[in-house]
């Protein structure tokens, strides 16, 4: 500091304590940061851990006395396991599954899974989370060797192909989220469908056609209120509109689809226009924000060479706000994804074992985590963990595909 | 009407223009004539760009904005009813203060507005066309499909220039074209405005006094009204070397000297 020169008159010589001031404040915000991280790290840490791990299992009938003339259960050919089906299944149980899929038709390795599942039977008796099966691995061999003899124990994981393949089932080894899927995606694709024309709809008219006066003032007013509405209040509003008042229509009745008296209007497509409304208001405020941030020389330059204002609208102002359009929109589809509390009131089943359609009962990955969190015994939770990290994956790859589209279709120059 | 007379592409009568309760610009009377330059000078705040948007109704993109009086545009009123502002935007062209292409290529950025108008001709012959009246094609011609954006402030603002000229316009209306851009590229412009001025009429708002000298052959002095209404009026409107030398109002030879303003 000798180099410098002397402070001047009134000014005193602060300029230590201000850098001083600034260091500190970047390490507050680079503080945040790290909490951040740390935060999100554990909270996806924690779910891996509940998703792999050592189970307990104990077979109603062992494998091993089913085998027959020292060959294995798994590679017994198809008509042999069939025998094994048939004698210990009772004839209407053996008549349904052939009625299911005719067992002509079925593969070795289905069969195969029937046995498992229907003559084997596993019953999970204790799980363990990854880390104490790493670290403590020769503890609980010990403590499943003494306390369950009988039991095998087996490192498996929860998150398998089998898992996103099977529908619901009342055992947690042979359930699988198949169902809440194909419910999430349904119920997402109407949502999408609804509320993503109507918002930028709304928004458009609101940003470059509706009059700056008082009643378009409260209607942009409240639109921001509707976005701090709690989603339950969505949820008996689509309970009220949509599976009561419109029940006909959200039915299939209408289309003459089911039979108008057992017709219910906990369908599909009741949960996603629910959510269409609930993400409406984002939708809206979202593009209204990217129309206005389009720069107004654009629209002038448009108008002076005697464009409509459709034309200008069309041409300049939406290419050019479409990529903060989507983005507000990805923001918003992705939490309609993990929305659980309106769907619940608009009557989402838990137990569903169909592949669901646009009129039928339906359930979504968040109900059925949330369903199966709530469940007493350890290793529904493990299965939730798994389909945490399902409901992940499908949301980070739905919303890559949006940015991958668009940055492909927004030509920036 | 008096004074009806083909020299004369555009005539104010009595304009009045109001932003709301507020009268920016009162009582103009003024005859452009047909292909020569028209200069509107004046201080900051009298109206000036008010008056130029005026002429071809972009003022109503201003919510509250509204015109008293006529403009006669080829001996029609221009504020008449039934007459279509986007029609008069056609007619009569816009070049903005800050250079504003289209974010399209340079290609499109002359063959957009055509095409919304209906052109059925030869694109790539109106493309070069325009461009070559701009002054601007044989810096462009190898790279029709880059950003507009990409070019600089001068080639951008010549651009906006080929742009307005691409839908054949009778008027083109410059807002302070020059003055974000450098001395050259305000030579460049002031010398394309004098081989534009054959086709068509050019009415130029300027801060830039010799600008004015340079380039125009008629110049319009706005003040603001002495009535403490703080609206705009033109003082003073004749050939540009008579406003420069021998002004008849004491008002326009103290600003033009520099003396005031």
């Amino acid at each position: 500091m000798s180099a410098s020169p002397a402070p001047l008159g009134p000014f005193q010589d602060n300029l230590p304590r201000r850098h001083r001031l600034g260091a500190v404040w970047q390490w507050i915000f680079f503080a945040a940061t790290i909490i951040g991280i740390f935060v999100l790290s554990a909270l996806l840490l924690d779910i891996l851990n509940e998703s792999f791990g050592y189970v307990a299992l104990e077979a109603r009938v062992d494998p091993d006395t089913l085998a027959v003339d020292g060959v294995p259960l798994e590679d017994l050919p198809k008509e042999e396991l069939i025998r094994i089906l048939q004698d210990s299944l009772s004839a209407s149980a053996f008549n349904k599954l052939n009625d299911e899929k005719p067992f002509e038709e079925r593969s070795q390795a289905n069969v195969y899974d029937l046995v498992i599942e229907r003559v084997v039977k596993y019953k999970v008796l204790e799980t363990w989370s990854l880390w104490e099966s790493l670290i403590h691995s020769d503890e609980i061999r010990a403590q499943a060797a003494e306390e369950f003899p009988q039991a095998e124990l087996r490192f498996v994981s929860w998150l398998t192909v089998e898992t996103i393949r099977r529908p619901q089932s009342s055992e947690a080894v042979n359930a699988g989220v198949r169902t809440a899927i194909l419910g999430s995606l349904w119920t997402i694709a109407i949502t999408i469908l609804v509320a993503f024309p109507l918002g930028v709809g709304a928004a458009i008219y609101l940003e470059e056609y509706a009059r700056d006066d008082w009643l378009n003032r409260l209607i942009r007013t409240n639109i921001n209120n509707l976005a701090g509405v709690p989603s339950i209040i969505y949820g008996i509003l689509g309970l009220a509109i949509f599976v009561r008042a419109l029940e006909r229509l959200t039915s299939g009745a209408v289309f003459g689809l089911v039979n108008p008296t057992t017709a219910n209007g906990r369908t599909i497509l009741s949960a996603g226009l629910t959510l269409a409304l609930l993400i409406l208001p984002l939708i809206i405020i979202n593009a209204q924000e990217a129309i206005r941030a389009v720069p107004q020389s654009l629209r002038k330059a448009s108008l002076g060479i005697g464009a409509t204002k459709w034309q200008t609208i069309w041409a300049h102002v939406l290419p050019n706000a479409l990529p903060g359009i989507l983005t507000g929109t990805i923001l918003a589809v992705s939490r309609a994804i993990g929305e659980t509390a309106p769907l619940v009131v608009v009557g989402a089943s838990t137990a569903i074992s169909f592949d669901p359609n646009l009129f039928s009962r339906f359930t979504t990955l968040p109900i059925q985590i949330y369903q199966w969190t709530s469940r007493p015994q350890g290793e529904w939770r493990h299965l939730a963990a798994a389909a945490i990290l399902i409901l992940l994956t499908l949301l980070l790859s739905l919303n890559a595909t949006a940015i991958v589209l668009r940055n492909r279709y927004t030509k920036r120059f | 009407m008096d004074t009806l007379d083909n020299r004369y592409v555009i005539q104010a009568r009595n304009l009045g223009i109001y932003y709301g309760d507020f009268k920016a610009v009162t009582d103009v009377n003024m005859d452009i004539e047909r292909n020569k330059i028209t200069a509107i000078i004046g201080p900051s705040g009298c109206g000036k760009s008010t008056l130029l948007r005026a002429f071809n109704r972009m003022n109503e993109l201003v919510p509250g904005a509204r015109a008293e009086g006529q403009v006669f545009f080829d001996g029609e009123d221009l504020y008449a009813k039934g007459v279509d502002p986007v029609e008069v935007r056609h007619r009569i062209g816009m070049v903005f203060q800050k250079p504003n292409p289209f974010p399209k290529s340079i290609y499109e950025n002359i063959a957009w507005g055509a095409r919304i108008h209906g052109f059925r001709g030869n694109m790539d012959k109106l493309v070069e066309h325009s461009l070559r009246q701009a002054a601007l094609w044989d810096e462009v011609k190898d790279i029709l499909h880059r950003s507009g954006l990409a070019l600089s402030g001068g080639q951008q603002q010549r651009l906006c220039i080929a742009r307005a000229i691409a839908v054949q316009p009778e008027v083109i209306l410059m807002d302070e074209p020059a003055s974000a851009l450098d001395p050259i590229a305000t030579l460049k412009i002031e010398e394309l405005m004098q081989d534009l001025k054959k086709d068509y009429t050019i009415v130029i708002v300027t801060h830039n006094m010799q600008q004015a000298a340079r380039v125009s052959d008629y110049t319009a002095m706005m003040m603001l009204v002495n009535d403490g209404s703080r609206a705009g009026t033109v003082i003073e409107f004749g050939e540009t070397t008579k406003i420069f030398t021998r002004p008849s109002d004491k008002r326009t030879e103290d600003y033009v000297t520099g003396r005031f303003g």
